[in-house]
């Protein structure tokens, strides 16, 4: 199908940006990569009165990497990110994580800030957003505002954001070097969405063992979630083979994930115990 | 709206709706129908072509974003006769019914030009964006595999 008709823009700057979401009032949208709101303009899901364009805006396709961690600016394509050999140590889970969204074509125009903003359940870009306690910057008419990934999912495509503001940065906290971590995904096709991952992260304290375990998952829920009490059976232990059958075990008991074509509830919950499983042995090796 | 944009190395002009899609405008308004659609929402990777030399669905993108762009269809691959990428799909039986070619030409043309030492991992990784209903993908991964060499010397000679 086509979408129905509307208006485009495409601003030279920010703050026209927002002047014209705000006059927009509720029905004008921002197209940035357009990989996910093409098609649901196609399907009539979405039918937006006005697009702005976030093509012009200068700056938002900056990658920045300072002491206190990665700036991603909202322009951020995946692309973008896989050409940045930077990365690869600066943020190795961002880098690897960034590898299983879609395909090369969709990946020179899908961007970080599209992705945050849409907020698929099984993307991984939100999942590592809320993985890493990362901080949105966004800009609305009231003015700036900083968000912590984990206030900012809501719901399945639902966020905090107000209709007349703009995400423009994604942080993700520095990153020690000696981190251990791991991302696993499955999907029928690479480059599919997943159905189901797993993100983790922990550091090791002097007698070597794991402490500020940080385990998120996607396409398990309506929005990423962490998986606390994963989380806690891991801080504290050493990371052999009993205590990653207890974080398996864990994670598999406190979610409750969905059953729908792509795979049964029963199945979602196993692999994540098998990816779980999979990504602490890589990351202890 | 107005746009103007580079397409196939002469300049074009044409008038659209907004909500007209790349894709679309190169097919009714310009005539290039070898940029094929099949899915329309970004799965089947038949409406590939090249802005600004890289792969994009044309299905995904409005033709007003296209406006000062250059672009490039599966037309603007080749003159007189085929392509080196082209005779390999030909030599190789990478095709049937021939749907899905103008995607996965143009995709390849894409990668080989900036990775004309793809490997062939690389090449089904990427290659796996596109769907084909007839070839069971094999001798088109071969087909790719065996342009390599015409991309290669392109490179070194740039
Ligand atoms: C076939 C296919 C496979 C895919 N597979 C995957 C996958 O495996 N994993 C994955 O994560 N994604 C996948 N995607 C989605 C892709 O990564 C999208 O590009 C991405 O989710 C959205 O980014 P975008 O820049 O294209 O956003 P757009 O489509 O332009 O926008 C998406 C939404 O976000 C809003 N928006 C965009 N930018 C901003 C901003 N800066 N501030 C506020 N609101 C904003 C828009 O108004 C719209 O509602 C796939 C897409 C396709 C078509
Ligand atoms: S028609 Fe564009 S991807 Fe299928
Ligand atoms: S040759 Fe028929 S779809 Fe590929």
């Amino acid at each position: 199908m086509k979408p129905s008709a509307f208006e485009y823009a495409s601003p030279a700057t920010l703050e026209e940006a927002v002047s014209l979401l705000h006059a927009g009032n509720g029905n004008a949208k921002i197209i940035s990569g357009g990989q996910s709101l093409m098609p649901m303009m196609a399907f009539r899901l979405a039918v937006p009165e006005f697009l702005v364009d976030l093509k012009h805006i200068p700056d938002l396709n900056i990658i920045r990497i300072a002491d206190d961690g990665v700036h991603l600016g909202a322009r951020v394509r995946w692309c973008d990110i896989a050409g940045d050999a930077r990365l690869l140590t600066a943020h190795p889970l961002l880098a690897e994580a960034i590898t299983h969204v879609a395909h090369y074509q969709i990946r020179n125009r899908g961007t970080v800030g599209g992705s945050l903003a849409h907020a698929d359940p099984s993307a991984e870009m939100p999942g590592v957003a809320l993985t890493c306690d990362a901080l949105l910057t966004i800009i609305g008419s009231s003015g700036t505002r900083i968000e912590k990934a984990s206030a900012f999912f809501t719901g399945p495509l639902q966020t905090t954001l107000e209709a007349d503001e703009i995400l423009t940065e994604l942080h993700l906290p520095a990153w020690p070097t000696a981190r251990r971590w791991a991302f696993k995904e499955f999907a029928r096709r690479k480059g599919d969405f997943a159905m189901a991952g797993v993100a983790l992260f922990y550091d090791l304290d002097g007698n070597g063992r794991a402490e500020n375990a940080h385990i998120g998952a996607i396409g398990v829920s309506d929005c990423p979630i962490r998986l606390g009490a994963a989380e806690a059976a891991l801080n504290g232990n050493v990371v052999d083979d009993n205590t990653i059958a207890a974080v398996a075990a864990a994670a598999r008991a406190e979610i409750d994930p969905p059953s729908d074509i792509h795979a049964p509830a029963a199945y979602r919950r196993a692999l994540v115990g098998t990816l779980l499983a999979r990504g602490l042995t890589q990351s202890a090796g | 709206m107005q746009i103007e944009f580079e397409l196939n190395g002469a300049t074009v002009g044409t008038s659209v709706e907004a909500r007209t899609s790349l894709a679309d405008c190169l097919r009714d308004n310009l005539g290039k129908t070898g940029t094929h659609l099949g899915c329309e929402h970004g799965v089947c990777g038949a409406c590939t072509v090249l802005v600004n030399g890289e792969a994009v669905r044309a299905c995904l993108m409005l033709a007003v974003q296209a406006n000062g762009d250059k672009v490039v269809t599966v037309e603007g691959l080749s003159s007189d006769n085929l392509s080196p990428l082209q005779a390999s799909f030909r030599k190789h039986h990478a095709l049937q019914c021939g749907f899905c070619t103008p995607g996965f030409i143009t995709t390849a043309h894409a990668l080989l030009t900036a990775e004309p030492d793809a490997d062939e991992e690389r090449i089904r990784d990427v290659l796996s964006g596109n769907l084909c209903r007839c070839t069971g993908y094999v001798p088109i991964i071969e087909a790719v595999l065996d342009a390599r060499k015409f991309y290669a010397v392109q490179k070194e000679k740039a």
